[in-house]
């Protein structure tokens, strides 16, 4: 039976290939960034972006979320939005209460 | 008991139009975010906090890591490559991207035993502190998960060898694909959080 | 018997799970009445040792919340789902039965602590679990706990845990995917709504407090240091770990009762549920608040001002939604013809006792309020009125409800009413009084209390009615075994339901539906404005139905894993490695075998 949506395009060889490239390209960019001192400030927040820019596109296309059933971006994006909201909450609660100590 | 085809079109018509092991395997990515979200949440709340040390940046190697990370995503182009062989009926391709997924699963872990080998002997063991403690039940955690996975893909592999793989099987084959490549995006985050993020 | 160890038809597994679960509810039941009889008097009033109460109320919590609540429950989720959405069965069988036996299994190993003791060279019998159901750290730190008992509590819950994920994938797809025609989610039965709910709440929580119990396993097996300060670690990250599974597992355990109610109500005041879609909407808010409320069982660990006023707003909210539902039934038995059923009683005494104990529970959202009544027996009134208020009496109205459907027989009303009244009055005299013993101070978890405190007589009327409850518990399961020599002839639909349940025999044939019905209405069996009941099934169906066979490799996987637990247990490792290849080639086995569903 097949559950690909019709009209679903199958990506091909050549965009597997690309979304490869780029992978590697962004990781050969986070190396390079964690060596290079000028970036420093931006750091965390450029690897952050750099590294949910793979994250995104591994799942969208490797993953095949991108075209397929919508309800299958809810069951995957609803825990990892929840993941997420417990890691920053867990880190308010551990680290927000000493950064606001000290700032008041 | 009694047996029958007499519905086949009934039994396999689902209510949301997809196949109902696809959505159970989501459902499961679903919660294994929260798994390792937890572990992830847990590593970052003590990050800082290890009374001795080795400390993360005396002893993470970037470059070798960085070798990994490039490992992993090429196994996951591997693949995708080996799924869309299998659905387009190409075992000869299929089996072929099967092993190379697997072998390069199994260079990872390979990396991972040497890497957690070097930190045990710098000193870093998984009770000397709590970033070992964090660090290796984390990436531990992780390797298990590929571990599974290389087991996984060479059965599928031995099954193709046998001429048991073909493009009937393409969901399974899927599904593999959709657990790999869950266990790629959880190393793209423990790479930037524990190795690049210090 | 081997029909039953292979089996993976949902109606013979909900039978399992029921009587399984009935079984360790009287466990659970005899750990309290034990509790209750040691407290009617200050001193201690049948000489239990700190070390056994401690085990005692370590079990009642972890029996009730994991092996009696949460399987009784799944009875149903497995007996009834499948029925209300128009399907032959869930969407993966041999799951199905893997996670009873899982269930089974882990519950034997749990309570094989209460006789290990002589394996472990203890100088006692029991080795069972005694640092709480919560489990806090440090005090199971191998240093405070040394002994195997917190030990057979990580492993077991451990056990547990894999039963209730593989079930909670199951019921999620089952539900969305296996449908009848026409069944839109919004005509879905209120109970197949809340157990999808619950489901979702079980699949993101479990694996935090699988996390929990995997760093604890650590501390105490390889000398990490997760949770112990000497090594810089930080017990209150445990407690952070166990609420972010401990609150959303609350309303695992309310919701499935609360869905069982929304189907009694309408059924025996012959109306349809008043305000279907907001009590739906109701109950998906409550999972998602649910979600943000965790450290308000944490008010008094020093969270800071800002945490515990987030949480205690976010608490507050949560009384939104519930309180909404309440009015959605009131305004269901409204107007209603109403059949005084023991079914219908246990809804309404449902309303009423989670009404007193949601009271309790907003008064432990001010977080100043809270710290008056944190650890004290304040906390187990209303725990109790919201766990057998609400969730057990929910329980039985749905065991009275559909007990003519899963057996073809009827429970006796006239039992039925003795075991309500008693149950009633019991569980108040039980519970009330603790109110006023928690303000006064009587804190929980001791083993005597001083005569100065002024809480004896508060002790005895709930030392009494806890008893009382023993006694109608005992009246219940007479009214269950009684059944057993009656003639089975409950016809389709003994209430009246609107639901697809009950439109065919009592119980239903083995492949469940003659023909799947199209469905066009909420209310497929009732005459509603717009739809005639649907057209009764054919007595038989059109063509042989293919009925998948049993399997022995779901129970045969399960057996691997407390095989794992024990190795671990006994720190040998070929034992561990002996469950691992039991579970392994289970799952090889299971994944060649050919199944047709």
């Amino acid at each position: 039976m097949s559950e690909h949506g019709a009209g679903a395009a199958h990506p091909t060889t050549g965009t597997y290939l690309r979304i490869a490239a780029i992978l590697v390209m962004i990781t050969l960019i986070e190396v390079g960034v964690f060596y290079v001192p000028a970036f420093q400030s931006v750091l965390v927040p450029l690897l952050l972006v750099l590294s949910a820019v793979k994250f995104t596109l591994v799942v969208m296309f490797y993953m095949h979320l991108k075209s397929d059933n919508r309800f299958f971006a809810f069951l995957f994006g609803g825990p990892l939005l929840l993941a997420l909201v417990v890691i920053v909450s867990l880190l308010l609660i551990f680290y927000g209460a000493v950064r606001l100590r000290t700032g008041m | 008991m009694t047996h029958g085809s007499a519905h086949a079109h009934e039994a396999h018509r689902t209510s949301m139009g997809v196949d109902s092991r696809k959505m159970a395997f989501w459902a499961f990515i679903g919660s294994e975010c929260l798994l390792f979200g937890s572990l992830i949440a847990t590593y970052l709340v003590y990050k800082g906090r290890s009374l001795v040390g080795p400390y993360p940046h005396e002893i993470l190697n970037i470059p070798f890591t960085s070798f990994s990370t490039f490992d992993l995503l090429m196994s996951s182009l591997a693949m995708v490559l080996a799924l869309a062989a299998v659905q387009r009926g190409d075992m000869k391709q299929g089996k072929l991207w099967l092993l190379v997924t697997a072998l390069l699963g199994l260079v990872f872990l390979g990396g991972q035993f040497w890497e957690f080998s070097h930190f045990v002997h710098e000193g870093l063991g998984l009770t000397t502190n709590l970033f070992g403690s964090t660090f290796y039940v984390l990436t531990g955690t992780h390797g298990a998960h590929v571990t599974v996975g290389v087991i996984w893909l060479l059965t599928l592999w031995i099954q193709a060898l046998r001429g048991k793989l073909g493009p009937q099987q393409a969901l399974t084959v899927e599904i593999t694909g959709l657990y790999w490549h869950f266990v790629d995006v959880v190393w793209i985050v423990i790479f930037t959080v524990v190795y690049l993020i210090q | 018997m081997k029909g039953w160890l292979t089996t993976t038809d949902h109606k013979r597994i909900g039978l399992l799970y029921f009587w399984t679960a009935f079984g360790f509810f009287l466990i659970g039941g005899l750990e309290a009445l034990i509790i209750r009889a040691q407290l009617i008097r200050p001193d201690g009033g049948v000489g239990v040792s700190a070390e056994t109460f401690n085990q005692l109320f370590t079990m009642h919590g972890t029996t009730m919340v994991f092996l009696a609540l949460m399987p009784l429950s799944a009875a149903f989720f497995n007996y009834i789902i499948p029925l209300q959405i128009g399907a032959r069965d869930v969407a993966f069988p041999r799951l199905n039965a893997f996670s009873y036996w899982v269930f089974l299994l882990g519950g034997l190993f749990l309570n094989a602590s209460f006789i290990a003791g002589p394996l472990f060279g203890a100088d006692r019998l029991s080795v069972a679990p005694d640092a709480g159901w919560f489990g806090y750290a440090n005090l199971t730190s191998r240093q405070f706990s040394p002994g195997p008992n917190v030990d057979f509590w990580l492993l077991g819950l451990q056990i547990l845990g894999i039963a209730s994920l593989a079930a909670g994938f199951n019921f999620v797809v089952t539900i969305l995917n296996m449908r009848a025609p026409g069944m839109r989610m919004l005509r879905l039965p209120p109970f197949t709504w809340m157990t999808l709910i619950t489901q979702f709440l079980v699949i993101t929580a479990f694996p935090v407090i699988t996390v929990a119990l995997v760093l604890l396993m650590f501390d105490r097996f390889f000398g990490t240091h997760f949770f112990l300060p000497a090594g810089g670690g930080d017990p209150i990250l445990w407690q952070h770990l166990f609420w972010m599974f401990g609150h959303p597992e609350v309303y695992i355990l309310i919701l499935p009762a609360m869905g069982i109610v929304s189907e009694v109500l309408p059924t025996f005041s012959k109306k349809p549920l008043f305000g279907y879609t907001v009590v739906v909407y109701s109950g998906v808010v409550i999972a998602f608040l649910g979600w943000s409320v965790w450290s308000h069982h944490m008010f008094s660990t020093g969270l800071g001002p800002i945490a515990d006023s987030v949480f205690a707003g976010t608490t507050m909210l949560i009384a939104i939604p519930t309180g909404v539902k309440i009015f959605n039934w009131i305004g269901t038995l409204w107007g209603g013809q109403i059949r005084f059923t023991t079914s219908l009683l246990f809804a309404v005494g449902f309303i009423a006792m989670f009404i007193i104990g949601g009271l309790s529970g907003v008064t432990h959202a001010s977080a100043p309020s809270d710290l008056q009544q944190t650890d004290t027996y304040y906390v187990v009134a209303h725990i109790h009125y919201v766990l057998f208020g609400g969730t057990i009496l929910g329980l039985f109205a749905g065991m009275y409800y559909w007990w003519p459907k899963m057996t073809g027989r009827f429970l006796s009303e006239s039992l039925g009413k003795v075991h309500f009244w008693l149950t009633m009055i019991g569980m108040n005299l039980a519970f009330f009084p603790m109110h006023f013993s928690g303000l006064l101070g009587m804190p929980r978890r001791i083993y005597t209390y001083p005569a100065e405190l002024g809480v004896a007589r508060f002790n005895q009327l709930s030392t009494i009615g806890a008893f009382l409850i023993g006694i109608a518990t005992l009246v219940f399961f007479w009214n269950l075994l009684r059944t057993r020599g009656r003639p089975a002839d409950a016809p389709a639909n003994p209430w009246g339901g609107a639901t697809l349940e009950w439109a065919m025999s009592s119980p239903p044939p083995v492949y469940n539906f003659t023909v799947i019905p199209t469905v066009v209405s909420r209310l497929p069996l009732w005459q509603t404005e717009r739809h005639a009941p649907m057209v009764a099934l054919p007595a038989q169906p059109p063509a042989p139905i293919h009925v998948p066979g049993g399997s022995w490799w779901p129970m045969i996987t399960a057996l691997g894993l407390p095989i794992i637990a024990i190795g671990a247990l006994a720190h040998l490792i070929p034992i561990v490695l002996a469950g691992a290849a039991v579970v392994i080639v289970g799952i090889y086995r299971w994944a060649y075998e050919p199944f047709e569903m």
